[in-house]
């Protein structure tokens, strides 16, 4: 009995040094992707993964990869949890990826110093540091179409709109439910400065990430201070707590507008037919009914090779995950034609996306126009702060309601700057940037 | 045959009371660290290091720390990960007031702090006892992973309340940072641990060492023989919090590279309480033992089923690995209640005698 | 002086000002409180008769509301038309699932470890939780999932009552929760004093050797506990799950039940209700008044806290039983 226990652990290790060689993949572009699909937050991460896979899959299977060059797609599980996101870092980083996007703000923050020196460019597609928009400090951070700040902007842009002016908001009160988490700080900075430009009191209200499904006190809290309009910045299985007990202290729909990150499908179902009109940011159209996701069902999901339920084809996350693709694989073809190589790496890619520019025609051309704002990274601008529009739950789908509503980019790009500069400054040794700028072709 | 006293006389007492007596133990151990310092680091590629390595020797020294609480003295504590914490949170505090003075000496110095809230949320400990001070040690972990988040100094009002760990160098070797090579960041760490327990092995094998599994066995009955207890379980507190301190600094300086609240949260806890419990409580060898298996045990899984052929999805993996998890502790409390130490102990016995049977 | 005004003053000028508010977080107290001692009910059932602390209780909270919605969705797929019998049929099927639980739990858990000291077997119950993540996670995914409320006739929508200048929100889901709770607390009381099983399980609780001399098989028994154990983690997790939802982050707040033991004594079902009560409102009123002083979010801690000083003047609890050590 003890003889078996010694040989298999000697099995066990032995097997870890044999198993830590990396795979060689000849002939093929590697794409990690780190995703969740366990954990308090597996509710997003599910669509959004299996968006991002299917699209790359796609191309594969109707294009045969991207230049001839075929996409080795592999996820990566961190449940959120940073400490497995910079393991997963860790382990992909042998395999000459191309990209990392972490989906996370918390693992994308650890990684970003890493970045730099391991040579692999981050995509954090509207999440991850603001400040990183900074094209100058940050060379190998990349995050469009908007940063957390340009949403918090639109945010109090769009009550500006409802309430009948910018000047009508003085005196007003403006809430925020927020993750007590990076991810969750994010727009405060922002939030603070817009209050004291435009006089309306910013209240806070933290969710921390183990009470995430006790939240009647905050939302007491909510109920005693009587904030005009709510903004909410949460994820994971937060946020349909959050609007059941909105709607339990009969707090308007209608005033209650989540971020991004808020508004997908399963947050607002779970709540019942009272969260009807509860509004959410969004960057990406929802619904099958754009030829690129028709594609990746007739090829991919139809096929059987697709880790989704063919009814959650066409939800606001999975298709965000699809977006995040066309950004990937579009700088993958930008990376193809400057460098002249069809096997691209991770310096490639990053000269890539530093030229990106998705138009509108191009949009259309990929079957997904009107899906998504057109977009154009810089040297300097790594975000290129778009616009998104507002969304409305009517009990089974989210609908249009806004037009698309652009950034308050003379509030935000000031913040941007002063916080690059924070950050350099408060990270001695920061390098300084030493890759070209490449002309955008 | 290999492994016998035969022919080794002890001619004073030092010699009698020595931790190894045996000269093959001590030729052993002597292997063991050559080869640890001047082998492994040049034969390991970079991910065995980063990812394996150096987390295997920081949470062997945590896992030693909450044995010096739970293993020796016996009280039951789930407040390891914030008394990491507050370690890790100290030495980035302190390097931030101090950045030329060297990495090393405030990651030492990180220990104390965390040795002095580790004493403080040890005093109920003379009133309370067991499970009951199991939920006063829960207590500590929620307040301070509380106070990760919501006290902004201590993360130097950063706006996404998470730290990151800036350059230092040694001899003008950076060895924290985004630019220190896990070569040397492996060297710094295994130092330390291996300086660290040897400290740990010469108190458990002392006089607080008796006194302390003195208060474990009975602790009424070591009132009764003069041993105050107070002082005694404030002092296990203090040197498990200690070293929990170090491995918290250790682990976000060294290996992370940055930290946030989450880190340093429940889960942490009972995660080193598992290697503690499967390693062999009151062992050192086996805290070794235990940080080895449960932490690669799931990187092992990872990177071996892809490598078997076997079709597993990354999250099938992880949930996999939840269930060997569970699956191994009940297995091991079940066929060795004293964990792996117990079974190294009856190989080594076993050897003593072979080739006879007994 | 201000700080003292804010600490000892002001809350109870807020209280007194929206007294609306203060009834309000008071039911949210009593709401809290009676699911923190469901939980706890599980644990002390479980302590009373095998002197096991079951860590496992949480994770069987989850898993088994899991299991309902799982075999609900299954009973569905394989065309069961009428949604109350797939819902009922379903419930009968759980709890089928946690019966078979037990007896695995008793069989592959409990009897290898008969004689070991309690520390062993608490931390034998670590393993299990863990194992029952990974299979939860495994078998049915890791999104959460929506409880099958209405479909097991449990009321929707709430009760607003206008008073005290304001209103007052009570969900009916809560009220049928306290109903609930109730009923089954009553029933088990009922079931210790009265039935043959239930002097069988307060006679292994004070003596297991005792027990086995007089003929009383310690398996059956066991099995018989957890079982029970399993329908309250059960109860609870429908409950739970109709309030919020079902997902593996109830794990760790079934973690506050703790604190409830600790109020109310670790044997003592009386006491997990009345410490579940006391915890459940002291931890909403002071996180409403108390809570913004110190920056908010301080329910994480609090009710630990409260436990904790409790236990430094009456460690066994309000109900336990004193603890004499013998030498």
């Amino acid at each position: 009995m003890k003889l078996k226990h010694l040989l298999l652990g000697t099995a066990l290790v032995a097997s870890t040094v044999v198993a830590a060689v990396p795979a060689s993949a000849q002939n093929s572009i590697y794409i990690p992707l780190l995703t969740y699909r366990t954990g308090p937050f597996a509710v997003s991460g599910i669509p959004i993964g299996s968006g991002m896979a299917d699209y790359l899959n796609m191309l594969n299977e109707r294009d045969g990869g991207i230049g001839g060059v075929r996409l080795n797609v592999e996820e990566c599980e961190t449940g959120y949890d940073t400490k497995k996101g910079v393991e997963c870092y860790e382990q992909v980083k042998s395999k000459n990826p191309i990209v990392i996007n972490p989906y996370s703000t918390g693992i994308t923050l650890q990684i970003i110093p890493k970045a730099a020196v391991d040579k692999i460019p981050i995509l954090s597609m509207a999440y991850g540091l603001s400040a990183s928009a900074d094209g100058q400090n940050f060379p190998w951070i990349f995050n469009p179409p908007a940063t957390y700040w340009d949403g918090a902007s639109m945010f109090v842009k769009y009550v500006g709109e409802k309430e009948g002016g910018l000047d009508k908001l003085k005196g007003k009160k403006l809430g925020l439910v927020y993750l007590d988490a990076p991810y969750g700080k994010e727009p405060i900075p922002l939030l603070e400065a817009l209050a004291k430009d435009y006089g309306f009191e910013l209240k806070l209200y933290p969710v921390p990430a183990a009470e995430a499904q006790n939240q009647s006190s905050l939302w007491l809290n909510v109920r005693r201070d009587r904030p005009d309009w709510i903004y909410m910045q949460g994820f994971g299985a937060m946020n349909p707590t959050a609007i059941k007990e909105a709607i339990k202290i009969n707090y308007p729909m209608n005033k209650f507008i989540g971020n991004w990150w808020s508004g997908g499908d399963d947050d607002a179902r779970p709540a019942g037919p009272q969260a009807k009109g509860y509004l959410s940011f969004t960057f990406n159209q929802t619904g099958t009914n754009f030829p690129i996701i028709q594609e990746i069902i007739k090829h991919v999901v139809d096929k059987g090779k697709s880790q989704v339920q063919k009814d959650k084809v066409g939800e606001t996350f999975y298709n965000r995950g699809v977006l995040n693709s066309i950004i990937i694989a579009e700088a993958i073809r930008n990376a193809q034609k400057i460098s002249g190589k069809k096997e691209i790496n991770g310096e490639d890619l990053r000269r890539g996306l530093e030229t990106l520019e998705i138009t509108a025609a191009r949009l259309k051309e990929l079957g997904a126009e009107g899906f998504a704002s057109p977009m154009k990274v810089t040297c300097q601008d790594h975000n290129g702060h778009n616009a998104a529009f507002v969304s409305e739950w009517d009990g089974t789908k989210w609908n249009k309601v806004s037009d698309w509503i652009a950034p308050i980019k003379e509030k935000v790009n000031p913040l941007i700057e002063q916080a690059s500069k924070d950050y350099v400054g408060a990270n001695a040794g920061w390098p300084k940037r030493s890759e070209p700028c490449d002309k955008s072709s | 045959m290999l492994y016998r006293e035969a022919g080794q006389y002890k001619t004073n007492y030092a010699a009698d009371v020595s931790v190894f007596p045996l000269r093959e133990d001590r030729v052993g151990l002597a292997v063991i660290l050559f080869l640890a310092f001047c082998v492994v680091p040049f034969i390991s590629n970079g991910f065995m290091l980063q990812a394996v390595l150096i987390p295997f020797l920081v949470f062997s020294l945590a896992a030693i720390a909450l044995n010096i609480l739970t293993g020796y003295t016996g009280l039951i504590s789930l407040g390891t990960g914030a008394f990491m914490g507050v370690g890790a949170y100290a030495c980035y505090k302190l390097t931030t007031f101090f950045p030329q003075v060297n990495i090393i000496i405030w990651v030492i110095a990180s220990g104390f702090f965390s040795a002095a809230v580790g004493a403080l949320f040890g005093l109920p400990s003379l009133r309370i006892k067991g499970f009951y001070l199991a939920v006063a040690t829960l207590a500590a972990q929620f307040f301070l992973s509380w106070c990760f988040i919501r006290v902004p100094w201590l993360y130097n009002n950063n706006v996404s309340g998470a730290i990151e760990v800036p350059t230092r160098t040694l001899f003008g070797i950076p060895i924290t940072g985004a630019t220190a090579t896990p070569f040397t960041r492996y060297l710094v760490v295994l130092t330390i641990v291996v300086v660290m327990t040897w400290i740990a092995s010469n108190l458990v094998h002392g006089r607080i060492g008796r006194m302390w599994m003195a208060v474990r066995d009975m602790d009424l009955a070591a009132e009764l023989i003069g041993i105050r207890l107070l002082p005694t379980k404030l002092l296990a507190f203090a040197v498990s919090s200690f070293y929990c301190g170090v491995a918290g600094a250790l682990l976000v300086f060294f290996w992370y590279g940055g930290a946030e609240a989450a880190v340093f949260d429940v889960n942490q806890s009972f995660f080193i309480l598992f290697m503690v419990i499967v390693g062999g409580l009151g062992s050192l060898t086996g805290s070794f033992f235990g940080a080895a298996l449960i932490f690669i045990l799931p990187i092992a899984l990872r990177v071996l089923a892809p490598a078997v052929g076997l079709p597993l999805h990354p999250s099938t993996v992880e949930q996999l690995q939840f269930m060997i998890v569970g699956a191994l502790i009940i297995f091991f409390l079940i066929v060795e209640p004293h964990g792996l130490a117990r079974l190294w102990q009856i190989g080594k016995q076993k050897l003593r005698v072979w080739p006879f049977p007994y | 002086m201000d700080l003292l005004y804010k600490i000892f003053v002001d809350p109870f000028v807020q209280m007194g000002a929206a007294p609306d508010l203060l009834v309000q977080t008071l039911w949210e107290g009593l709401v809290a409180g009676v699911l923190y001692a469901l939980i706890a009910l599980g644990f002390v059932l479980i302590f009373k008769a095998s002197g096991v602390f079951n860590f496992a209780q949480s994770i069987m909270v989850v898993f088994a509301a899991l299991t309902l919605v799982g075999l609900y969705a299954l009973l569905r797929q394989w065309g069961v038309r009428p949604t109350d019998l797939a819902a009922f049929l379903a419930l009968g099927l759980t709890i089928g699932v946690m019966f078979l639980l037990a007896v695995a739990v008793e069989r592959m858990v409990l009897r290898p470890l008969v004689n070991q000291p309690d520390i062993i077997l608490f931390m034998a119950t670590f393993g299990l939780t863990y194992f029952l993540i990974g299979l939860g996670q495994l078998v049915f995914g890791g999104e959460s999932k929506v409880m099958i409320a209405e479909e097991l006739y449990l009321p929707r929508g709430s009760y607003e009552i206008k008073m005290l200048g304001g209103f007052v929100n009570f969900q009916k889901i809560d009220i049928a929760a306290a109903i609930i709770a109730s009923i089954m607390v009553a029933t088990l009381a009922i079931f210790f004093q009265k039935t043959r099983i239930g002097r069988a399980l307060r006679a292994v609780a004070d003596s297991h050797k005792a027990a086995l001399s007089v003929g009383i098989s310690l398996e059956q028994i066991w099995i018989v506990v957890w079982f029970a154990a399993g329908i309250v983690a059960l109860a609870t997790g429908i409950m739970w799950g109709a309030r919020s939802e079902v997902s593996f982050a109830l794990e760790i707040i079934a973690l506050k039940a703790l604190p409830v033991l600790i109020l109310g004594g670790f044997t003592s079902i009386p006491g997990a209700i009345v410490g579940g009560l006391i915890i459940g409102i002291g931890e909403k009123i002071g996180e409403f008044y108390w809570g913004p002083l110190l920056g908010s979010g301080i329910e994480s801690w609090l009710a630990y806290v409260i436990a904790l000083l409790f236990l430094l003047y009456r460690p066994q609890g309000l109900f336990g039983e004193r603890i004499i050590e013998r030498i």
